[in-house]
């Protein structure tokens, strides 16, 4: 935690952390405490005052059909986004912990979609399956489906799925990777001299043994599917068709900014912080229960 | 390789050719759009395979007025914002949290645990759960359509501390017993010790931040107004919308490389570091 030796007391460590700490009060602490007080009030209907109301605000939410459904369709998002990522990733390592010449190669053009921004990710994919346009369509059209996700709830929630995912492929891969490279060979020579095949050997052996790296990624991936793919719901569907791909995180920001519905807005981002700190919570007891091989 | 059998190692790049193909798709399919001609963008079947147009396109995303029939800011103006903001996030995060890592982990002083919890609330408070107050803050502060506003709410970071924190645990003890026989203060310390000792960690996570800046979507979406603010990454948004009444896919899509170009050839020029800084901040 601290030095066995540091310097003597002075203003100077006062100083230094005086910056972060002025920004966290600032930008972090007190719009927090602005929104938890917030949640707690209801403005009237032309704006003047406000009334201070406990948790209706929260009641209201729970009643509200909308929310919940936007509720359980996060649920479902992120983990149709954490599932696709993530199988897809352990692939692509499984197969890339094989390779003996030319693995930094592949490692090289698999971890590049990284650095995509989210809106880039779903301006891709929206171009990609334009209804009219786009090549997808094009040869979706041979099978006989009908893509239109401007019109089709479902098919809507596909395309903010797939762009999502493959975004996150690049990041799954680096972590699996890291992690079957840092199990021992001779374990993995044992089983082989006990005549386990490739296949057998991974599902036996490495899977099991990276189950500490998933158990991480899961975590990751979905505050990820939670959070960060604003970007691609807000360029690609803007929660449409009728609602069918509006997460929490688009919620808050399409009840505060377009409906200026402020307490319920709030109300919103006090449960999200809390899963947020939930989630911090158990992936923090994860990292001090370390496997080690 | 535990086996040689040659069809296994076959079948192992063949598939790792597949995925690769898979992942590069998209940007093959982006790629190949920004070197046509608009009027071929609106016949189907799309293009795939690339035209001539390149450098024409190139040269009116850059300097033309982007898309016609639009108020934007040339797209040359965006790249530079995103530059500036990107910048200024990655080294004032690298800044502020090396300072109060070293007075956390080196001084003994009232209230150190109290800031050591502050700092590390803000891991949990991501941006897109406290928008609305946090932008009511930089209104009222007349941060709006600056860079201050764009980059300094994002500054603070607890994972850039807590990774400095653990360098610097790791660095022996007999060396600030060494320098203060020696007659160094806290400060000549810091800065002769310290910041060269954790030069490669510093790389690592200006790669991290860089990316992180440069990506920003909500909060600059949010804060500037006046088109001249506007970043690459949020003029995309502007672009789809306009594409529903005049699609320049052509345009729309040299717009969405050149705001991807940047991150990727930091990701693929420093790989080690990069590596190195995803794993090291996460965990």
């Amino acid at each position: 935690m601290i030095k066995r030796v540091h310097f003597p007391a002075s203003p100077l460590p006062y100083l230094l952390v005086a910056p972060q700490i002025l920004i966290t009060i600032v930008f972090f602490i007190w719009p927090a405490s602005q929104a938890l007080y917030q949640s707690f009030l209801i403005e009237d209907a032309f704006g003047l005052g406000s009334e201070f109301v406990w948790f209706e605000n929260f009641e209201l939410l729970f009643e509200d059909s909308h929310y919940i459904d936007s509720f359980w369709r996060t649920a479902f998002f992120s983990a149709a986004v954490a599932f696709l990522s993530m199988s897809f990733a352990l692939v692509l390592a499984g197969f890339a912990d094989r390779v003996v010449r030319g693995a930094t190669f592949y490692r090289t053009l698999l971890i590049w979609p990284y650095a995509i921004a989210p809106v880039l990710a779903g301006a891709l994919w929206v171009f990609m399956f334009n209804p009219t346009l786009g090549i997808f369509p094009y040869f979706l059209r041979f099978f006989g489906i009908d893509w239109n996700h401007y019109l089709n709830g479902s098919q809507a929630m596909a395309l903010v799925i797939m762009a999502a995912a493959w975004k996150q492929v690049a990041y799954n891969f680096l972590f699996y990777l890291a992690a079957m490279q840092s199990i021992p060979k001779s374990v993995i020579e044992a089983a082989a001299i006990d005549g386990a095949g490739p296949i057998k050997r991974f599902s036996t052996i490495i899977f099991p043994l990276i189950s500490p790296t998933t158990f991480f990624l899961l975590v990751i991936n979905v505050v990820y599917a939670f959070f960060e793919t604003f970007g691609i719901i807000h360029a690609v569907t803007q929660g449409g068709p009728a609602n069918s791909t509006t997460i929490l995180v688009y919620k808050v920001f399409n009840d505060g900014f377009v409906g200026l519905d402020l307490g319920g807005s709030a109300a919103q981002s006090v449960i999200l912080m809390f899963i947020v700190i939930v989630m911090t919570v158990v992936q923090f007891r994860y990292v001090e229960r370390k496997v080690e091989y | 390789m535990i086996e040689n059998r040659p069809i296994v190692t076959f079948f192992t790049h063949a598939m790792l050719i597949l995925g690769i193909l898979i992942i590069a798709l998209p940007i093959w399919i982006t790629f190949v759009a920004s070197t046509h001609d608009e009027i071929r963008m609106v016949q189907t079947p799309l293009p795939l395979w690339p035209g001539d147009q390149f450098f024409v396109n190139l040269e009116r995303t850059l300097f033309g007025a982007g898309l016609s029939g639009t108020e934007n800011a040339p797209v040359w103006l965006m790249l530079l914002n995103s530059l500036a903001m990107a910048l200024m996030i990655s080294i004032g995060k690298i800044g502020i949290s090396l300072i109060s890592a070293f007075a956390i982990v080196y001084f003994k002083f009232p209230f150190r645990m109290t800031f050591f919890w502050m700092i590390f609330i803000t891991l949990m408070l991501p941006v897109e759960v406290r928008i609305l107050p946090t932008f009511e803050v930089v209104a009222n502060l007349g941060m709006l359509n600056s860079y201050w506003g764009l980059s300094i709410p994002l500054i603070a970071s607890a994972t850039a501390t807590f990774m400095f924190r653990q360098v610097f645990l790791t660095i022996p003890d007999e060396l600030l017993e060494s320098a203060r026989i020696d007659g160094a203060g806290p400060l000549r310390f810091f800065w002769d010790i310290l910041l060269p000792l954790s030069r490669t960690n510093i790389a690592a996570l200006f790669v991290i931040m860089f990316i992180f800046g440069w990506n920003q979507y909500l909060w600059p979406l949010l804060v500037t107004t006046d088109t001249s603010m506007t970043t690459i990454v949020m003029s995309i948004k502007q672009m789809l919308e306009a594409a529903e009444q005049s699609p320049q896919w052509n345009i729309i899509m040299m717009t969405a490389l050149l705001a991807m170009i940047p991150p990727v050839f930091v990701v693929i020029g420093m790989q080690k570091l990069f590596v190195k800084g995803l794993t090291e901040t996460e965990k």
